[in-house]
C-alpha cells in the first residue's frame, strides 16, 4: 500500500471515516449551541455514509446497494437538518437563545 | 494472516496520469479532515459552517474516487448546496452571536465551557478513532465476486426496482419533515 496508490485501498476509506466519526462525537461534546451540535451531527451521519460507500466499493456483491443507501442517508440528513432549524428558530423565539445551558427548565 | 484491500495493488510513478490521481486523492483527504476539524473547531459558528462545507466537498471528492458519481454530484448538491446554506439560515435568524454590543466581547461557542469538557473530549473522541481503526485495519475483510456494474443506470434501476418501496417512503418522510418545519417554525410565533 503506497502513498499514490491509497485511493485503491480500503483502510484508507475506514480511517477517513473512522476520523469523520470522532470529530463528529468531539463536537457534540464540545458545543455549546444546537446549531453547533447539528453540525457534528452531520460529521457523523457522512461518516457513516463514506463507510457505506467504501464497503460498497470494495467488498459488497452488488455495487449499487451502497450507493442507494448513501442517497437515502443524505435525503434522512437533509430532513433532519430542517427539522432541526425550525426547533432552533422556535426555541429561539421562546428563550431569545439557543445556548444549551439556558434550555434547562426542566431541571428546575 | 493480514490482507489490506487495494484493488488494483500496483503503485504508479508520480509522474502518470495514476500518479496524479493519486496527489488528487490526497488533496481530497487533506480537504476531509482541515474541513472537520474547522467545523468542529471555529469558535464562530459561520466559520464552522465554512469548514463543513469544505469537508463535504472533499468528502464529494472522496466519494468520486469511490467510482459513484452519482453520489457525489447528490453531496455536493444536497450537502454543500442545501444542508450548509440552510444551517447559515438558521444561524442569521437565531443566533444572537454578531448582534453583540461592542463593548462587551461577542459570544463565541467553545467558550466558558467546563475546563474538564476539551480533554474529556478529545479523550473520547482519541479512543474511538483509535478503536475503529483497528477494528478496520484489522478485521479480515472477505471480498465476493461482483455481480454488476454499478454505474448510474445500475443505480437508477435499483432505487426504482428493488428498493422502490423505501425510495417512496423518504419521499413521504421528506414530505413531513416540510409540513413540520413549517409547523414548528409557526408556531413558536407570538
Amino acid at each position: 500500500m503506497q502513498l499514490l496508490n491509497l485511493y485503491n485501498c480500503l483502510p484508507a476509506y475506514m480511517l477517513i471515516s473512522a476520523l469523520l466519526f470522532s470529530f463528529g462525537v468531539y463536537g457534540l461534546i464540545i458545543r455549546r449551541t444546537v446549531i453547533g451540535m447539528l453540525i457534528s451531527a452531520e460529521l457523523i451521519l457522512a461518516a457513516a455514509a463514506t463507510n457505506f460507500m467504501a464497503f460498497n466499493r470494495f467488498l459488497a456483491p452488488d455495487p449499487t446497494i451502497g450507493q442507494v443507501f448513501a442517497l437515502f442517508i443524505m435525503a434522512i440528513a437533509a430532513a433532519e437538518a430542517a427539522i432541526a432549524i425550525s426547533i432552533m428558530i422556535a426555541v429561539y423565539r421562546n428563550y431569545k437563545s439557543i445556548d444549551t445551558d439556558d434550555l434547562v427548565d426542566l431541571q428546575r | 494472516m493480514q490482507t489490506i484491500i487495494c484493488q488494483p495493488a500496483t503503485t504508479p510513478a508520480l509522474f502518470t496520469a495514476e500518479g496524479v490521481v493519486g496527489v488528487i486523492f490526497l488533496v481530497t483527504i487533506a480537504m476531509v479532515v482541515i474541513g472537520g476539524l474547522i467545523a468542529v473547531h471555529a469558535q464562530r459558528l459561520v466559520r464552522a459552517v465554512a469548514g463543513l462545507a469544505l469537508c463535504f466537498t472533499g468528502l464529494a471528492g472522496v466519494y468520486y474516487f469511490l467510482l459513484s458519481p452519482i453520489v457525489a454530484m447528490m453531496q455536493l448538491l444536497i450537502y454543500v448546496g442545501a444542508v450548509s446554506v440552510l444551517i447559515v439560515l438558521g444561524i442569521m435568524l437565531a443566533s444572537p452571536e454578531e448582534a453583540a454590543p461592542v463593548d462587551e466581547k461577542p459570544t463565541t461557542d467553545i467558550k466558558h465551557r467546563s475546563v474538564l469538557a476539551g480533554p474529556l473530549a478529545a479523550s473520547i473522541a482519541g479512543l474511538l478513532f483509535a478503536s475503529l481503526a483497528i477494528l478496520g485495519l484489522k478485521t479480515q475483510w472477505q471480498v465476493f465476486p461482483r455481480e454488476g456494474e454499478g454505474d448510474i443506470h445500475a443505480v437508477g434501476i435499483t432505487l426504482l426496482t428493488t428498493h422502490g418501496m423505501v425510495f417512496e417512503l423518504i419521499s413521504i418522510v421528506l414530505v413531513m419533515a416540510i409540513i413540520g418545519a413549517l409547523v414548528l417554525a409557526q408556531r413558536g410565533r407570538n
